[in-house]
Parts: structure tokens; sequence; C-alpha cells
């Protein structure tokens, strides 16, 4: 069970969190202003990297929120956690 | 004939226990271990070998034992096979037996594969079991699951209790030998939060092994008993015995599994049998020593064979000699502190064997001064004996002995270090692989090299012999063949060059084809002399051919212990509606929903479940029922810009909702696809009450989240789970109005003030309500919200209503099923699978074209769903009116088709309707929608189904009923 | 009025009583959920994770914009919010109370909670988190008391965790 930094509420267990896939993946402003190809791109395509992660966890059983988070895939280490809407 | 010294040990001689061993009846002592005991008696034979079902005798004293596998018997289903006899603590009618034989120890009909041993070489298996390939079933199967495995599984459920904790510390200690008290002792002066564990009974590791050694002045057992009782004393300090760290887990969690009250004749029975700690440490301090290497030599696993540091054990810890002849073979110093302890005690030392052509220093010194012929350069190649070693060969010496004790020098212990991917480097000079520090974690004493006692306590020691010199591998000079490397999986010597000479390079293919170090045992005696006898076929050293990886559990450890207090009604929290009890009491039959326990009919008298969901129908159709909703999920939304979140979560379009009116809302996935459902009503400008399906309450909640904080933050609006708020009490049929109307105040009821899809505030019994009037049957319907516990009473005042109407009939999910189906109202999850859209079940009217936008608008568009050939919601009739579909069932359009037949769609939902008489079904059938009034076929074992396809609505395609 | 039924009436009747870790479930009160950005005339807690009792009003402040508040009465809660971007959402009955209190008390919660309960979860700190396999809010109310609160249906679940694991301490 990897301790995960909120960054509400600091260092607590992996239990308390839900994983909610890769990070900075802004849904289009305009949905109907892209092509077939750019909406499949933007619901289905993930970088899915071997090493540093940018990925959204939710403290679903904690304050709530969604945030960000950079994990290594490899070494499964959590470098660094920021408020979801802001950047690394 | 008994092998207890007069005196010495740490056993209590005043306590005589009773236990029996195979159905004899013996004595111990308490201190004792079911191994120290049988050895007292005599007894070496302890178990069967895997394999080849070769007698063995008890190898080591601890939890790296691999012979002397037993099962402990405490009846009432309390069986636990596979226990090492070595940390079996003895008690008061302790029932034990060997395992892996047939039909006694001593004569094991089992033997006759070792007579084949030739013929079961490494990859024996894969190389046999290969053609023809339905011998499989019927031969080869059958006969490997007959012969493999070791120890009887236990058949009855475990009446023991196991509890789980979870703990945080700044320092853990893995191992309370001399090393690891010493960092405890350190830490703990710092006042720091510290944790000590040992997998023995008692602390002191190593240290109780050597009552002769002099540690600043005291003796070694007097520094012992000081320690203990520092730690013991510190309100900082928690010591955990009988706790085995199994497991290494990211982020420095330590999985420990304590064993409570396995040593204890008459447990209390509050205590849990075992527990699993899980400690969370800033920082983890291993500790856990070095395991004794056995000689790799022909037929070294006969009964009598021990390693050295074991038998000094034995005599230390529990008074008791392994023989009264012993040929002591070595290649370290180590093994010379045992012969010298035995020969002090009584026993004869025939010979000390060493390998090394010139060992020199205090321990030869004191060999030879004691009289103990001592042999250089010497190797041991051979042994005799049955049930029991009589004699061993070294060079071309024949001795006579009934014990060989040997020692290939210490391989630390790594285990923890190596499930951690802590980096290790290989230390030629003793032929060991070393842990190397890393952030939060560090190893001190034997399991990091460092043997010396008096480097280890930071104080001067005398009369301890250092452990100097080492072997690898096969001895010189000797046959691989019965050389045995992994005793618990009867890997030889000779097993691992075949693998080799097969071609196997790789240290962790070699592993997986001979088995070596896959044993329970986890290769704590075997791995290094594996590794080296690999790497001399290959020509490599050991470091190139690398160490193979470590995984948890370093020992076994019980499904209990994992499960803990997860079982029977805490395996998964039951989750019970409020009227629950009521049902219950009410002979309801219940269904599993999600977590939930949900009222799935009401049996009166001998009906059956078919007569009594009729029972239930009908009452619905033709007078009033009443069941039980509360589990439906509710989720508050509430702020300024609540109606535009709604606008952008659902398809349909919500400002124009006025307040006291409801809306059935549908929504999608950004992909497109139907996500749930539900009933929402507006309470005020600001305010909706939305409603979801039972079983996505939560996931639907988390959904609405997702969005709100990261695409819509902007809006002001938050969103809170009031599914637990509410009891719901849907009140269903033409008789609906005039059971409630006695029972509510505030709230005009009539048709033109209170319209089908409203919702308004009142009181019903003289509590708060929400009372909605909406129909998931198709009949005129109120759903009665009530705060939660006062759900009981409401539903029980309106069971006693007599007049204008008679008492509802309670109805369960299984007519609401029914009910709803003859409707043609779709189920999320049943007629949906997470690939339906909204135009696949007709529901494409529920799409606000004008919106610009909401979550799956844009999918909506995507090529692949608007295809012409989609499968889409019909109705389904079978030509036999009593004929019933099966949900799930394939449909297929001509049944003649050869197999595999095309299959174009399958039932969702099919259900015996009372109102209508006969069978109805729901079906996704590609282009559905076009095929009204053809027929298809449901293919089923015996026969084909004939259907016709019909619009999925079945009664009242009006809705006139809706007003009663 | 009709009467009101908890789901942990029979199982609060029937506990066996154990000082080191008693169990006692608590009586109903208000309970409202307060979601705000804006700041309202109530004197509730301003740290996250943290709670504080006041006029004997409780308030755990237990996001970033998101109070639970216990309390006799929901209506002045109610009242302080109106006019101000703001939820205020009744819960009264989505859950019950649980204390559980005594020497050994931290020592069961952590036979299924994960969270470190030393000095790291002082009084007066707050939480959601989980029980076994149930979301609760831990509340630690003294040294040796912890306030839980626990969704109704959840809530014979998260006791009998308890009672097994106080079981030892009899």
């Amino acid at each position: 069970m990897l301790i995960i930094p909120c960054p509400h509420c600091g260092p607590r267990p992996e239990n308390e969190f839900r994983y909610s896939g890769e990070a900075h993946i802004a849904r289009p402003a305009d949905p109907e202003a892209t092509s077939d190809a750019e909406w499949a791109d933007f619901l289905y395509m993930r970088s899915n990297p071997k090493g540093r992660h940018a990925e959204r966890w939710r403290h679903i059983h904690g304050c709530g929120r969604f945030f960000n988070c950079i994990r290594d895939t490899v070494s499964d280490r959590i470098e660094r956690s920021y408020p979801a809407g802001t950047r690394p | 004939m008994s092998f207890r010294t007069p005196t010495g040990g740490r056993i209590d001689r005043n306590r005589v226990l009773n236990f029996t061993f195979d159905g004899r009846a013996y004595t111990g002592h308490h201190g004792d271990t079911l191994a120290s005991a049988l050895l007292a008696k005599g007894v070496h034979l302890m178990g069967r070998s895997f394999k080849y079902h070769r007698p063995r005798g008890v190898l080591a004293a601890g939890i790296e034992e691999p012979n002397a596998l037993v099962h402990v018997d405490r009846g009432g289903g309390r069986d636990a096979p596979n226990l090492r006899a070595t940390q079996v603590e003895l008690y008061e009618g302790l029932v034990a037996r060997s395992q892996n034989r047939s039909p006694s120890l001593a004569f094991d009909l089992g033997a006759v594969a070792g007579l084949l041993s030739r013929f079961l070489p490494a990859g024996f298996y894969y190389k046999t079991f290969m053609w023809p390939a339905s011998f499989w079933k019927r031969l080869y199967e059958p006969a490997i699951r007959a012969a493999a495995g070791l120890g009887r599984a236990p058949t009855a459920a475990d009446p023991d209790r196991y509890l789980h904790r979870y703990a945080h510390c700044d320092v853990l200690i893995v191992g309370a030998g001399p090393a690891g008290l010493t960092a405890a002792r350190a830490a703990a002066a710092t006042g720091q939060r510290v944790m000590i564990c040992d997998e023995q009974p008692e602390l002191g590791g190593s240290l109780r092994d050597e009552p002769g050694a002099v540690i600043g002045g005291r003796a070694s057992a007097a520094w012992l008993a000081a320690a203990t009782t520092d730690l013991a004393s510190r309100g900082n300090v928690t010591v955990l015995t009988r706790a085995t760290a199994f497991g290494w887990y990211p982020d420095n969690l330590i999985g420990i599994a304590e064993r409570v009250t396995d040593h204890i004749a008459m447990p209390d029975p509050n205590l849990p049998r075992e527990r699993l700690w899980q400690v969370r440490a800033s920082e983890v301090i291993i500790a856990t020593g070095a395991h004794e290497r056995p000689l790799v030599f022909p037929d070294n696993d006969r009964p009598g064979i021990m390693l050295a540091g074991a038998a000094r054990a034995f005599l230390h810890r529990h008074g008791v000699l392994p023989g009264r002849r012993a040929v002591v073979a070595t290649a370290c110093d180590s093994a010379y502190a045992a012969a010298l302890d035995l020969h002090a005690a009584g026993v004869t030392i025939a010979a000390i064997a060493d390998l090394r052509a010139n060992p020199t220093g205090a321990a030869i010194e004191a060999a030879r001064a004691a009289g103990i012929p001592v042999r250089t350069g010497c190797a041991i190649t051979g042994s005799t004996g049955r049930l029991r070693v009589t004699g061993a060969l070294l060079g071309s010496d024949w001795v006579a002995c009934d014990t060989i004790l040997m020692s290939a020098g210490w391989t630390p212990s790594l285990h923890l270090q190596s499930q951690s991917r802590g980096k290790l480097r290989f230390d030629a000079a003793t032929a060991s692989f070393l842990p190397m520090a890393q952030p939060g974690q560090r190893s001190v004493g034997a399991c990091a090299g460092e043997f010396d006692l008096a480097a280890i306590l930071g104080v001067p020691v005398s009369g301890a012999i250092s452990p100097n010199g080492s072997h690898t591998g096969l001895v010189p000079g000797a046959s691989a063949k019965r050389a045995f490397v992994d005793f618990q999986n009867d890997v030889t010597a000779r097993d691992l060059a075949l693998a080799t000479q097969e071609g196997f390079r790789s240290i962790e293919h070699v592993k997986r084809y001979t088995t070596t170090g896959m044993a329970t045992d986890q290769g704590k005696t075997s791995n290094i002399n594996a590794l080296a006898i690999v790497a001399g076929q290959l020509g490599n050293t050991i470091p190139e051919v690398g160490l193979t990886t470590f995984r948890p559990p370093y020992s076994p450890v019980t499904f209990g212990t994992i499960a803990g207090a997860s079982r029977g009604d805490l395996f998964d929290p039951e989750r019970r509606a409020p009227m629950h009890d009521w049902a219950a009491a009410h002979g309801a039959v219940f269904e599993d929903v999600g977590t939930w326990k949900r009222a799935w009919y009401f049996p009166r008298g001998r009906e059956t479940m078919h007569d009594a969901v009729a029972r239930e129908c009908r009452a619905v159709r033709n007078a009033v029922g009443i069941f039980d909703a509360s589990t439906l999920g509710k989720i508050e939304v509430v702020g300024p810009d609540a109606a535009e979140f709604l606008n952008r979560l659902y398809t349909n379009s919500w400002k124009k909702l006025g307040v006291g009116r409801c809306r059935y809302g549908l929504m999608l996935s950004e992909a497109g696809f139907v996500w749930d459902d539900g009933v929402v009503g507006r309470i005020a400008e600001d305010r909706f009450h939305v409603t979801t399906t039972t079983g996505g309450a939560a996931r639907v909640l988390n959904h609405m989240e997702d969005y709100l904080q990261t695409e819509f933050p902007e809006l002001l609006v938050w969103l809170t789970s009031t599914t637990e708020q509410w009891a719901v009490i849907a009140v269903q049929g033409p008789d609906a109005r005039a059971l409630i109307a006695p029972l509510v105040a505030g709230i005009d009821l009539s048709p033109e003030a209170f319209p089908h899809m409203s919702i308004r505030e009142g009181t019903i019994c003289g509590v708060p309500t929400r009372l909605f009037r909406v129909s998931f049957t198709g009949e005129l319907g109120f759903e009665i919200n009530v705060p939660a516990e006062y759900g009981p009473a409401v539903w029980e005042a309106l069971m006693a209503q007599e007049a204008p109407t008679r008492s509802p009939t309670p109805y369960g999910t299984e007519a609401m099923h029914v009910l709803r189906a003859e409707k043609g109202f779709v189920i999320v999850g049943q007629e949906t699978d997470g690939t339906v859209t909204p135009d696949d079940l007709g529901l494409s009217g529920m799409i606000a074209r004008s919106k610009p936008d909401f979550v799956g608008k844009r999918s909506l568009r995507r090529p692949d769903m608007v295809v012409a050939n989609r499968k889409q919601l019909v109705g389904l009739l079978t030509e036999k009116p009593d004929d019933l579909l099966e949900e799930g069932a394939q449909i297929v359009e001509d049944p003649r088709q050869p197999i595999p037949m095309r299959m174009i769609g399958h039932v969702t939902s099919s259900y015996p309707s009372a109102t209508l008489g006969r069978s109805i079904a729901m079906a996704l059938v590609e282009g559905g929608r076009a095929r009204m009034g053809s027929t298809l076929y449901v293919p089923m074992p015996g026969q084909d189904i004939t259907v016709r396809v019909v619009e999925p609505i079945f009664y009242d395609r009006t809705g006139a009923r809706l007003d009663g | 009025m009709v009467d009101r039924r908890s789901p942990l009436a029979g199982l609060a009747g029937a506990a066996p009583s154990i000082p080191a870790a008693r169990l006692v479930a608590l009586p109903p009160c208000a309970r409202v959920v307060l979601r705000t950005a804006a700041v309202l005339d109530l004197p509730i807690v301003q740290d996250i994770n943290r709670a504080v009792v006041a006029g004997g009003v409780a308030s755990l402040r237990l996001g970033p914009d998101e109070w639970l508040i216990l309390a006799p009465d929901a209506g002045p809660i109610f009242a302080a919010a109106s006019g101000h971007a703001a939820a205020v959402v009744d819960v009264s009955h989505r859950q019950v109370a649980i204390e559980i209190a005594g020497p050994r008390a931290a020592e069961v919660l952590n036979g299924h909670c994960a969270l470190d309960l030393g000095a790291a979860f002082p009084p007066g700190m707050c939480t959601r988190t989980l029980l076994g396999k149930a979301e609760i809010v831990l509340w630690r109310t003294g040294a040796d008391e912890f306030h839980l609160e626990v969704g109704r249906s959840f809530a014979p679940y998260v006791w009998q965790c308890l009672e097994e694991g106080r079981r030892e301490h009899a």
C-alpha cells in the first residue's frame, strides 16, 4: 500500500484514494468543433510511459478532491502532488 | 534412551508436557520445540522428502528447516499442515503427525520413487507428461495431483479468529539477535517510536547459543536479560515475539505475522490465533541474521545429519544432544564451537573433517587441545545408514557415527532487502551477497556480513568463536548423485548440472526448471550452493550468475492471517435498507444487489416464487402495492449553477423544469454510452433531488464530481450524497392515492394540483416528506421520501391502513422488474452493458439537440455510433406463450445455419407476466426496429424457440393508467 | 409523530462492557453538510481536518470547502447560509454516531483503519477515512476518545468490526 500525498490532507494510505487515469488531458472547449480523429484521440489515447507519469487521483475517502501527481511507473515512487487545474 | 543433558538449556525442567507424534506418546518440557523434544527421545526421522520420499531428519533448528514438516491437529477443524517441527512450540496435549508418507514414516511405499530417481531428473514432468494429449485428463493429471503437494489441506472451516493491526513507528527493527537488540536500544534511547520483532518466542537470537561468551565483563545470559528488561520497560518500544516479518511492501510497509496462541494448550477464546501487523516505519533496520549452509555431498540428507549450528542451538536452548558419536564436516570455524560444546557435554566427536587445507586460529587449536581428531584438507564424500546415519566417508575412510554435523559457512538472510529492490554486492571472501543501505532502510549484523560479536555489540567480547571460512557448491571430489542442494524440493547437484547441460543459462530459468529454491523454505539453506554449482557449470563467477529475486512471504503465512476478520458477516458490509427488519419479519426472501440486501419477494404460506410474484404484480395492477425503494442512489445538487450543471451532465434540458416538477434524466459517459438514469426533482431554483440506480450511486457521484472539479470548476454548485438520508416507500397502483391520503398533510394530492412527475414537500404521519408522484410500474404511483429512521414507522402506518382501501400488498424487486418490463422501462445495467447508446434504446427523444454540449454528445456523432445495423432494443414474444426465454440467450435469424451461427443479438430481460398471461422479453437485436413483426430464433439445448419481434412495450401503451 | 429506529439499536443493546475500549451508540442529533467558499457568520472551524465545538455545535472541516456540522438544530446553519453561494444539506439520518473510548480505543481502530493514530492524529483532528471496507468520519475528541460518523447501512458492519477487535481486551 503506497503512501500518497494529498495536496490538502497530507500523506495518506493508498486505500483512501482512487486512481483516475492520466492527467492533463483537457476536454476540448468546443467538442463539436473537433474532428472524429481528434475526438477519438481525446477519448482513448493515453501515453502509458515507463518512468515519470502525471496522473490523476481522487482522495475519495478523504477530502474528496481530485488532484494530480507525478509517479514513477518503474519504482512506484511519487515525486509530488498538486491540485487539479494546476501544473507541476 | 534420553538425549537430554542433566542440566542447562533454556527449558523449564519442572514442567513436563505430554504430546504425541504419529500416535506415539512422548514427554518434553516447557521451552521445547517439537523437534527438540523428539531429538531428546532419540527421534531424528521426522519426515519424508517431497519427490523421492527419502527418510529425513531435522536439518536446522529454526525457520529455515526444510525437512521436518509436520501436521498439527488441535481438533475441531484446527488443522495446520506443513509446520516446521523446529518452530512448533510444545504444549500439553500437542498432537502432531508426519507428512508425505504412507503407511508410516519408517516404511513408506512412496520411497519407490527414490529407486527410480535416475529416471526422475530435473524437468521430468515437462519431458514425460507431454503426450498423448488425451492422457492428460485421465492419467497424468490425476496421478500428479495424488502425488503432488506437501501435507494435507484442512477441509473443515477454520474455527479460529484472526485479526489485523496497522501500526506506525519511527524505527522498526526486524530480528532481535545481538545486532537487532543493539540497534533497538540505540533507537529507543532517542525517544523515537520503536518496534522490534522476532520470529522466536524470546529475544536474543544467536546470542542464546553463546552461553560461554562474556560481553563487557558480563555473562551473555545476563547481558541478554538486561537488554530484554531495558526494552520492555520503555514506553516508546513495542516488542513482538513469535512475529515473522514476511514481506516488504512499498513505502516501508512491513507485513508481520504474529502467532498469538499456537504455543498455548488452552488459549483464551477472546484471543486471535494470529495477528497480521502492517507496520509503516520511517526507517527499517534489518537484523535478520544468517542461515548456515549445508555441505553438498552424496547422501547428505540422512536422518542424523544436521547443521552444526543447529546442534549447538538444540544443546544450549533445549539441553538436547543430537547423538552420542558425531563426525563434524566443515569449512567454517563455527562448527568447531559446536564440536567443542558437544564434546564438553559428553558427545564423542569422532573427527572434525575440515575442507580447508590449513585452517588456523583459536577454534582449531582449542579442538586439538580438547583431544578432538582434526583432519584438514579432508572432504566428506558420502554417508551410510537408512533411517539414521551410521557412518561418514572421510577421504577413503569410513568413520562410524550416529550424527554428522556440517557447516559450509553462513549465508546472510537477504529476503527483505531483496523484496525492497535493495542493491546487493558480492563479497568474495565470504562468498556472500551483502546488502547495501538505501533511504529508509539499512541492514546490521550477520545479515550485513558482520559476524564479529564485539563489533556488533560495540563492547569487548571474549569466549565466542567467529564463523571464519566458507565453501560453496559440491564438496571437492564428490559425486553429484544424491548430493542434495535443495532438501525440500529434492534438487541435487546433478539436477542443476543437467539443467545447464540442457541449455539453461539464466539462474531464474534454472530455478524454475529444477524448482531449486522454490519450496516453502524459499531457498534459505540452498540458494548459494545452487548458484555456485550453476556458476561452476557455466564457467562464470557467482556474481555473474546473479541472485534470484526473493518474493514475499519469507516463510509461509496462513490464509487466516491474510483474511483477518474479513470472513463471514464481516467479509463485506451487508447493507440493509431501513425497512429490512419488517421485510424479514414478514417472510421476505432477499437478493443481493451490489452490497445491499433487497426484499426479492414475499411468499405467503406455501407459495412458490412464481406464485408470489404473480400475486404481487396483480395487486399493483388491481389495487395497491408497497415497495422499499430506499436503496436508490440520491444526490442533492445545490447551488446557483445547479441547473446549468445538470444541463451539462444529462442529455436532456433542465433549465425550464419548474420548481416542484420532476423529469426522467439520462446520463452518458463521455464515450456516448448510457451511464445511468433516474428521476430528478426540482426542490427549489437552486436545489435538485437527483436519483440514480441502486448500483450506480457511488459511480455516478464520482462521475459528477470529476466533471465538476476538473472540467467545470467555475460552476457554483455542490453535490451531497443523500442516499442514506431518505427511506423511500413506493406506493403503486390504482388505490395509491386513497391509501396515502389519510396520512399526508400539507399537500394537495388531487390530480390537478399534483400531476404525474411532480414533487411536493409536506408531512406524512407527522414527519417531513418529499413526496414524488412518479411511476416505475405504469400505475398511479407515489414515492414517499422520509428521513430514514422514520421509514419503518411510516411503512407500518401504511400497512395498517384499512379504509378507504385495503392495506397494501408488499412487493419485492422481482415484481418490480416484471412490472417495469411490461411497460418497457429499461434498467441500466440490464438492458445496457456499457456499449448502448440512447438511440439503441429508442430514447433519442431524450437528447436535447438544441444544447451546444453535454457529456457524451460529441461521441454520438462518431461513425461507429451511427451505423445502420447497431443493436436496438425490441420486445420479443415467444410463439408458445408459456416458453420463457433465458436472459443472456443468443438470437439468430436461421437456426438451421451451420455452427458457429451468426448471432444477431441477445435477450436482456425475460419474465412470465401474470398481467398478460404469457411470457414477455426484451432484447438487443441488430437493426431491431426494422424487424418489427419478423420471426427470429433463440437456439437452446434440445429446442429452438421461435420468437416474434414487437415494440418493447406490452401493457397500457397509451399510459392511461398513470392517473389511476 | 412516529418513532425513530436506529440501525444500531439491537447491537448496542447487546454489547458487552469492556472498559479498555468502550463502545457507545450516540443519540441522534441534527447533521448538516455545509459546502461553500464564502465566509459565513458562523463560529465554525477554519483548519482542514480539524473540529471545534462551540456553543453545543460541532463543526468538522472535512475538505477545502466542506464542513460537517453536528448541532441540536439545523435551522441556524440554513439561515446563516441563506443569500450566500453555498449548499446546505440536512443529513441527520444519513449517518449515525459511534463512540469508542478507553486506553485501547486507538488500537482497536487500528485493527481496521490504516491511519497513524499517534501524535500525527491529535485530539481535535478529524477526517474521512476507511474502517475496513466502510467509509467513516473519524474525529478524535480526546486522548482516548473517538467519535465515528458512519453511513446508516454501514453502521452494523462498523460496529461488529470494532466489537470483534475489542474482544481480546475483555
